[in-house]
């Protein structure tokens, strides 16, 4: 009854896909400072009390501000993506809820746990005392862990279901709960995710304040501004490098189509060139930049390493090979420009126990934050492009996923103005309260004493 | 014999109470808001409003999720059927929730009056609609006009009818009755004289509202939705006969100028209401097409979603009340 599927009305599929992708591109943004911007905070909060820093301490406030706002947005915008699995993809849940909704079960648990301590965290403030004040935050950050994994773990389930029976309907029959969470690719895609909020959120907060130090603020507050966020960016980079690493010689074993769209590998054989841009033109690469070999060499640590290309792979299941392939180039690009700003940063502080000195790596690191968002856009691009078209890997097409009810189109325009006009407003209401200076709240500038 | 699915079911239904309460409160305080005036008259009541919903509105919020997830996993079925045929409202609501979040944390943290005026037209806007297209969403459910299928429903009559309407404006006046008898008890804690009646003005009129909303839901449902109707009657009665008493003695202990009991009182109507919905319509989750056990997940997963539930409570249940516990006493300290 329920799969027996209606004709799908035209331009369903993409204004269901192009809403999807609007609304969780702009959800993932507002998710990794969810997760990594408490432990930022924690560390100038607890630098603040143990050495009764008063800058770090206004920084910490300065912080918790921002969170509430942010976290706020993130917690609504993460609600619309909850509504969108049944408004747009009711063939997904229908058939497969019973399994891929599990680790969401489980997200929505530290969900919760966050969302309270983030509350019990921003008024405790004025009203517990500092180091219980400072306790009542480290639930915050492990939630974010939790949460990460788990919402992941869901992710990674879509690019290698398991955990389940089908039965001759192909309706789900048995489920086994730990097989779907721990999934092949739950830990690369997890790990992946977790250090790219680390690095998006540590860029994103230090650009703001190499901004301030390019327009001559030398202050203490402003460097410790800078150190702290840029500190676990740069610790988070290398680690990430390798992570990608992993994940990357991963999706070759797992996605081997994935694999081809990324690499831009047309003919299965050995000895494959890496080639950086480059687009398809009728089964050609066109431009780009081929190293002979380094890709069969650093999916197998061989260049007789074989890959399979797209010619292993029937049109009909081919991912959008071009997105995949230049996405995955950008995403690159912007993780080893980080890592070199990460290298400066980190010879210098090794060699001088101070920072960089070079107004031009004020100016990277003022871009950083950017940069660090573009690379998580283009590597979610790569992971959900490169499923297509499928929306569980193998058993499921997306085109049988979407929805059957008219007017997606409609709702993705509306979709896409609401979205403008939230981000627009997001970025102003951040500005102003930059601009309002450092450490006074609408209360009273008495730190830990009380309010009134 | 109570089955696992049932015992999911009861979990689902236990965090829609919840929400309906706890979340259904929260966007009552956004009607009062809406309905306080210019920046000057209004600015005693909104920040009554704004202290009490501020530190709570996003836990209460997460109820939502929490029914959502469990909803999915433990019944997929009923899920794809439901949000693909009630997509408008629920789109709408959609929109409502992010509105309304975005605008309140928004307005919390600018300066400028203007932008403030703007943000929070915005946040109490949403909050009424948002209850509405909710509660029209459930209306069609409840009046059986959600099939299983993906989108196998009407977009349009599944919730421009009686039921939906009825429930719909039931949800915002319930919520708005809710909201102001908890701000008639945040005003006592701040021993504001002024504000405490302003808001059991308020809290009598929409419970007085919402009590002649549900008499007259009886004659509605009678005739648009005569199964769920009949469970109302039936099977239902007792939840039916406790909620109209309760209600009733909401409106009483508020005209006497009593204190503390009205909150438990007003959400304990609520939650009666609430579950003689789900036993009148009971076994059905869909009524007229799916029953709890034809849409229930197999059993790995409703095993998963009952141990979830049980970390749930250990976890969340005590996390909350710590929540709730330092927001009362805080704002005692805040003020005094």
């Amino acid at each position: 009854m329920f799969f027996a599927l209606d004709p799908l009305p035209p331009a369903n599929l993409l204004a269901a896909r192009d809403q999807m992708a609007v609304t969780l591109g702009f959800h993932i943004i507002l998710a990794c400072l969810g997760v990594a911007f408490p432990t930022i905070l924690l560390i100038a909060n607890w630098r603040a009390i143990r050495h009764d820093d008063a800058d770090a301490l206004r920084l910490a406030r300065r912080w918790t501000r921002i969170i509430a706002v942010t976290f706020a947005v993130g917690a609504v915008s993460g609600t619309i993506l909850s509504f969108e699995m049944g408004l747009l993809w009711p063939g997904l849940m229908g058939r497969f809820g019973a399994a891929y909704g599990i680790p969401f079960a489980i997200e929505g648990i530290f969900f919760f746990l966050e969302a309270i301590f983030i509350a019990i965290y921003i008024y405790g403030w004025d009203r517990l005392s500092p180091w219980l004040h400072f306790l009542s935050g480290i639930p915050i950050a492990v939630a974010g862990f939790g949460g990460t994994f788990s919402v992941v773990t869901a992710n990674a389930w879509m690019n290698q279901p398991a955990g389940f029976t089908l039965g001759a309907d192909g309706q789900v029959t048995d489920v086994q709960p730990l097989g779907v969470i721990f999934n092949n690719a739950t830990w690369y895609e997890a790990g992946h995710m977790f250090l790219a909020a680390y690095m998006v959120t540590g860029f994103l907060l230090a650009s703001t304040y190499a901004v301030g130090r390019l327009r001559g603020r030398m202050d203490r507050y402003t460097r410790l501004g800078f150190l702290i966020p840029f500190t676990v960016a740069a610790i988070a980079t290398p680690l990430q490098i390798g992570m990608g690493d992993i994940a990357a010689r991963a999706v070759f074993t797992d996605q081997p189509a994935k694999f081809a769209a990324m690499e831009l590998v047309q003919t299965t054989g050995p000895n494959q060139p890496v080639v950086l841009g480059g687009i398809l033109v009728n089964g050609e690469v066109v431009g780009g930049l081929k190293i002979p070999g380094l890709d069969s060499l650093l999916a197998g640590f061989n260049t007789n390493t074989v890959i399979q290309g797209l010619d292993s792979v029937p049109i009909a299941d081919q991912p959008p090979v071009d997105i995949v392939h230049l996405a995955w180039d950008t995403m690159l690009s912007a993780g080893f420009a980080l890592l070199a700003l990460a290298a400066w940063f980190g010879l210098t502080w090794l060699r001088r126990r101070e920072l960089p000195t070079s107004r031009w790596f004020y100016r990277f690191a003022a871009a950083a934050g950017v940069v660090a968002v573009v690379a998580l856009e283009a590597g979610w691009i790569v992971t959900e492009v490169g499923r297509q078209p499928w929306v569980v890997y193998g058993l499921l097409r997306t085109t049988d996923a979407v929805t059957r009810a008219p007017g997606t189109l409609v709702s993705f325009v509306v979709v896409l103005f609401v979205y403008v006009g939230l981000g627009t407003a997001t970025l102003l209401v951040l500005r102003a309260m930059s601009r309002q200076g450092g450490d006074e709240t609408a209360r009273g500038d008495d730190p830990y004493g009380p309010s009134q | 014999m109570i089955s696992q699915a049932d015992l999911v079911a009861a979990v689902l239904w236990l965090g829609v109470t919840i929400y309906a309460v706890f979340g259904g409160a929260d966007f009552g305080a956004g009607l009062w808001d809406l309905l306080a005036g210019d920046a000057q008259r209004g600015e005693q009541p909104r920040d009554l409003i704004d202290a009490s919903i501020g530190p709570v509105w996003e836990a209460n919020h997460t109820w939502l999720i929490f029914d959502l997830v469990i909803l999915w996993s433990a019944f997929p079925l009923a899920f794809a059927s439901l949000m693909s045929t009630l997509y408008i409202p629920l789109t709408l609501a959609a929109f409502g929730i992010i509105l309304r979040g975005a605008g309140f944390a928004f307005r919390k943290y600018t300066r400028r009056l203007a932008a403030r005026r703007a943000f929070g037209a915005t946040f109490a806007l949403s909050s009424v609609i948002t209850p509405f297209f909710l509660g029209a969403a459930l209306g069609g459910i409840a009046s059986g006009r959600v099939p299983a299928g993906n989108a196998a429903g009407d977009p349009w009559t599944s919730w421009i009818n009686p039921t939906s309407l009825l429930v719909g404006v039931l949800a915002v006046a319930a919520g708005a009755h809710v909201a102001a008898v908890f701000l008639v008890a945040a005003a006592r804690r701040r021993h504001d004289v002024e504000l405490e009646r302003y808001f059991r003005t308020r809290a009598l009129a929409m419970g007085i509202v919402a009590g002649g909303l549900a008499l007259a839901g009886i004659a509605v449902l009678h005739g648009d939705a005569p199964a769920l109707s009949s469970g109302l009657t039936g099977r239902a009665l007792p939840l039916v006969i406790a909620s109209v008493l309760l209600g009733s003695a909401s409106l009483v202990l508020l005209a006497r100028g009593a204190g503390r009991g009205i909150r438990v009182v007003a959400a304990g109507a609520v939650t009666a209401i609430v579950w003689g919905w789900g036993v009148a319509q009971l076994p059905a989750i869909l009524p007229g097409s799916l029953t709890i056990d034809a849409a229930a997940a197999p059993a790995g997963t409703l095993d998963a979603l009952i141990v979830i539930s049980a970390v749930a409570a250990v976890t969340i249940g005590p996390s909350l009340a710590l929540l709730f516990f330092l927001d009362g006493r805080s704002r005692l300290e805040a003020r005094h």
